[in-house]
């Protein structure tokens, strides 16, 4: 087992603003027909950076434990 | 990233109010900022205005992320509460009938024109350098004086909460935020047989 850290959003706090887009890094982010944010989880990162200037604090970086062959895909 | 001509656009939030402080009738212009993200909810869908194109949002982000002129603190929930959200708007919609009322009464004639603006919609601040009186009918200065008040007044308020919390804590409680993506709700909930997101949470 390892921890992998992934970009997780509250789809009822968020505002749709789309300040998490211009902050990820690797563009793993897009607002779903102007309602939420998504975040691909195959691309995140889990740096932060979207947490970090969400203004409705509806972004969380939560870490899991995912399987060692898992995490090889997902990483 | 690399940044492209959009990037940009929040030198058009700082040039709105330089002209307006020369000529109020410039303020007409303030109306792109609030048909564009209207057209983009009802015709598009989406909220493509404030992901990409709001030059105020980039401004907020300029100064309180690039310039750092925020304490970049956790935002307060209740301002991204659906009932401060959506509070906020009924106000803003508000104030905005209120100012195009006022306008009306000068166009009836029922009012006089005032040279002033109003910041915060109590404080009168005379602004009268920045309109000849006759260039115009009346009741079109009185709806720039107006409208430029009130955009005044949320980019004054979007500042201070930008210096408080996240530099784009305005986009929280936004009106136009708030309508733009109701919007797009509605239009979801219509359309249900849109594809689902691929990736979530
Ligand atoms: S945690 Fe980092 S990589 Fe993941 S979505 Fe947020 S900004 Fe992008
Ligand atoms: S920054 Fe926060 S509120 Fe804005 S779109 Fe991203 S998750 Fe939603
Ligand atoms: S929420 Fe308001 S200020 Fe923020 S990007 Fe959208 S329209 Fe612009």
């Amino acid at each position: 087992m390892r921890i992998i850290k992934k970009g997780k959003v509250d789809k009822s706090r968020c505002v749709a603003c789309g300040a998490c887009v211009k902050a990820c890094p690797i563009g793993a982010v897009t607002v779903w027909k102007g309602r939420h944010a998504v975040i691909d989880e195959n691309l995140c990162i889990g740096c932060g950076k979207c947490e970090n200037v969400c203004p409705a604090g509806s972004i969380e970086i939560v870490a899991r434990e995912v399987r060692q062959s898992d995490a090889q895909t997902l990483v | 990233m690399r940044k492209r001509w959009y990037d940009y656009l929040w030198i058009w939030s700082i040039l709105f109010f330089a002209l307006g402080f020369f000529n109020i009738l410039f303020a007409w212009l303030g109306l792109i900022d609030f048909l564009v993200p209207l057209l983009f909810a009802i015709i598009g869908g989406n909220k493509m205005f404030c992901n990409r194109y709001c030059g105020r949002g980039q401004l907020f982000s300029v100064l309180g992320g690039t310039l750092k002129f925020s304490r970049n603190k956790k935002v307060p929930g209740w301002l991204s509460s659906k009932w401060f959200r959506y509070g906020f708007l009924a106000f803003f919609l508000a104030m905005f009938g209120n100012m195009l009322f006022q306008t009306w009464l000068v166009a009836r004639g029922a009012n006089s024109l005032t040279e002033a603006i109003q910041l915060f919609w109590t404080l009168k601040l005379p602004w009268d350098w920045a309109y000849t009186a006759g260039m115009v009918p009346d009741w079109v200065a009185k709806f720039s004086f107006g409208f430029y008040s009130l955009m005044l007044t949320s980019t004054l308020i979007g500042l201070i909460v930008m210096a408080l919390y996240k530099p784009r804590t305005w986009c929280a409680f936004c009106p136009m935020g708030t309508m733009t993506q109701g919007i797009c709700k509605i239009k979801r909930d219509k359309d249900e047989s849109a594809p689902l997101p691929t990736a979530h949470e």
